[in-house]
């Protein structure tokens, strides 16, 4: 045979890029090498002819298993494009409307780890009387998660008539989890009202992160625990709600378990990094305080966080 | 005119004579050895099944000459549990093959046409064609 060139590998294998883009299947490839052969070489043929049709047989199933995994990645790309659509449609069905309000500062942040958000955060007020907020995490995350959140979305849209007593709240998004959702799903969800008038915060929780309630006169953060049973685990469940006064330039913080669960650096005791942030910073508005409060976390955790990450900020 | 021959599959040797009777078939038609090797392997896969699913069954080959087209077809018949979901085992990567490309929707890409009918309890017969072009 004659001597092969680096310059001739070289221009095989350019060929092979055609080859691959015309989507030619290996036990093809081995036939057209071997008519080639045959025509350079046509005494030699006898000889070689049962190792290339020995080749050519092995290839036909070599050829299968890379249809069959052509098909798969267009496959693939469906799906992704069908998620895609799904994802926009959930940004919408759960978009949250933060109201603007003369006496009190509304901050939010809310950054899903995965494409879709488990985490949702509802507003409703009432003029400048009253403000609700509620604040849910679905356990788990993703599309389940999502299709969860639409319901417990629609259950708290039909509460509006009754936004302003927390424990009624959770009762009845409760029975609608309960009674709607896979047994495998529980949401936890933080639940106050603020009467704007009065100064007076009313809140109850199931299951949930307990919020953080900074008092500005002795310079010091109260945790708003409150005992409750995660929702969608028991129809009839009682949930207690507490009251706190809010006085001027106080701070309500409501956040979910991503911001709070720190995976790498465990030993930080991550309700001191937050409120060590918030005490140095509380000049910031309710907002740029969320911003920060994510920034920061992120960075301590070395930009990996394991979880859908939500903060509600109220400030007097 | 239409020759059919076929061969009864009881023991893995018979996949050998299957595959044996497919090729020469195909090469009397006038299949060229990329096409033979796919054909034979075609046959090799459902004689595979009807030898690990059915335990017996038939496969038989039909070389079909006319002027207008010349085709072969593979026939391969069992009286074994069926199938359930005719749609399942013909989608990628549901076949137990994991993801070797075998199963139904690896010899239909490697026939022209693949036609199933299964009744469960009764038993599957699977029909794939390829034409000479």
């Amino acid at each position: 045979m004659v001597n092969q060139t680096e310059r001739n590998l070289y221009i095989a294998q350019n060929f092979t890029r055609q080859l691959i883009q015309k989507n030619i299947s290996p036990e093809d490839v081995i036939s057209i090498h071997k008519n080639a052969v045959e025509q350079i070489f046509p005494n030699q043929m006898n000889e070689l002819q049962p190792a290339y049709d020995f080749l050519i047989e092995v290839m036909v199933h070599y050829g299968m298993a890379h249809r069959e995994h052509q098909s798969l990645l267009q496959k693939q790309a469906e799906y992704e494009m069908e998620m895609k659509i799904a994802t926009n449609i959930q940004k919408t069905l759960l978009k949250t409307y933060v109201p603007n309000m003369k006496n009190i500062d509304i901050g939010m942040i809310s950054v899903p780890i995965r494409k879709m958000n488990g985490d949702y955060v509802h507003f409703f007020h009432d003029g400048e009387e009253y403000l609700s907020v509620a604040v849910t995490d679905v356990v788990g995350k993703g599309v389940p998660a999502a299709l969860c959140m639409s319901m417990v979305k629609y259950g708290l849209e039909t509460l509006v008539y009754a936004y302003k007593d927390p424990s009624y709240v959770l009762e009845v998004i409760n029975r609608v989890i309960e009674k709607g959702v896979d047994d495998s799903m529980f949401v936890s969800m933080f639940y106050g009202c603020l009467n704007v008038e009065q100064n007076i915060f009313s809140y109850a929780s199931a299951g949930h992160e307990p919020a953080l309630h900074y008092s500005a006169k002795n310079d010091q953060f109260f945790t708003l625990e409150a005992k409750g049973l995660l929702l969608g685990v028991l129809s009839e469940t009682n949930y207690t709600f507490h009251e706190i006064v809010l006085e001027e330039n106080d701070l309500i913080i409501m956040m979910t378990d991503g911001v709070t669960e720190f995976r790498v650096k465990e030993e930080l005791n991550s309700r001191e990094v937050i409120t060590t942030l918030i005490k140095e910073n509380r000049h910031l508005s309710a907002q740029q305080l969320c911003q920060l409060l994510y920034k920061e976390i992120e960075r301590v955790q070395n930009f990996k966080l394991f979880d859908d990450f939500t903060v509600v900020i109220l400030k007097k | 005119m239409t020759y059919r021959s076929s061969v009864e599959i009881i023991t893995e040797w018979d996949i050998v004579a299957a595959r044996q009777l497919g090729r020469n078939e195909a090469k009397a038609l006038g299949f060229g050895t990329v096409d033979q090797a796919r054909i034979t392997t075609a046959i090799s896969e459902l004689a595979r099944n009807i030898y690990l699913y059915a335990s017996i069954g038939i496969i038989a080959i039909e070389r079909v000459e006319a002027d207008t087209e010349k085709k072969i077809v593979v026939v391969a018949t069992d009286q074994g549990p069926g199938i359930k979901d005719v749609r399942k085992v013909m989608e990628d990567g549901y076949s137990t093959s994991g993801g070797l490309g075998a199963g139904l929707p690896g010899v239909k890409r490697l026939m022209d046409s693949l036609d199933i009918q299964s009744v469960v309890g009764e038993g599957t017969t699977i029909r794939a064609e390829k034409w000479l072009r």
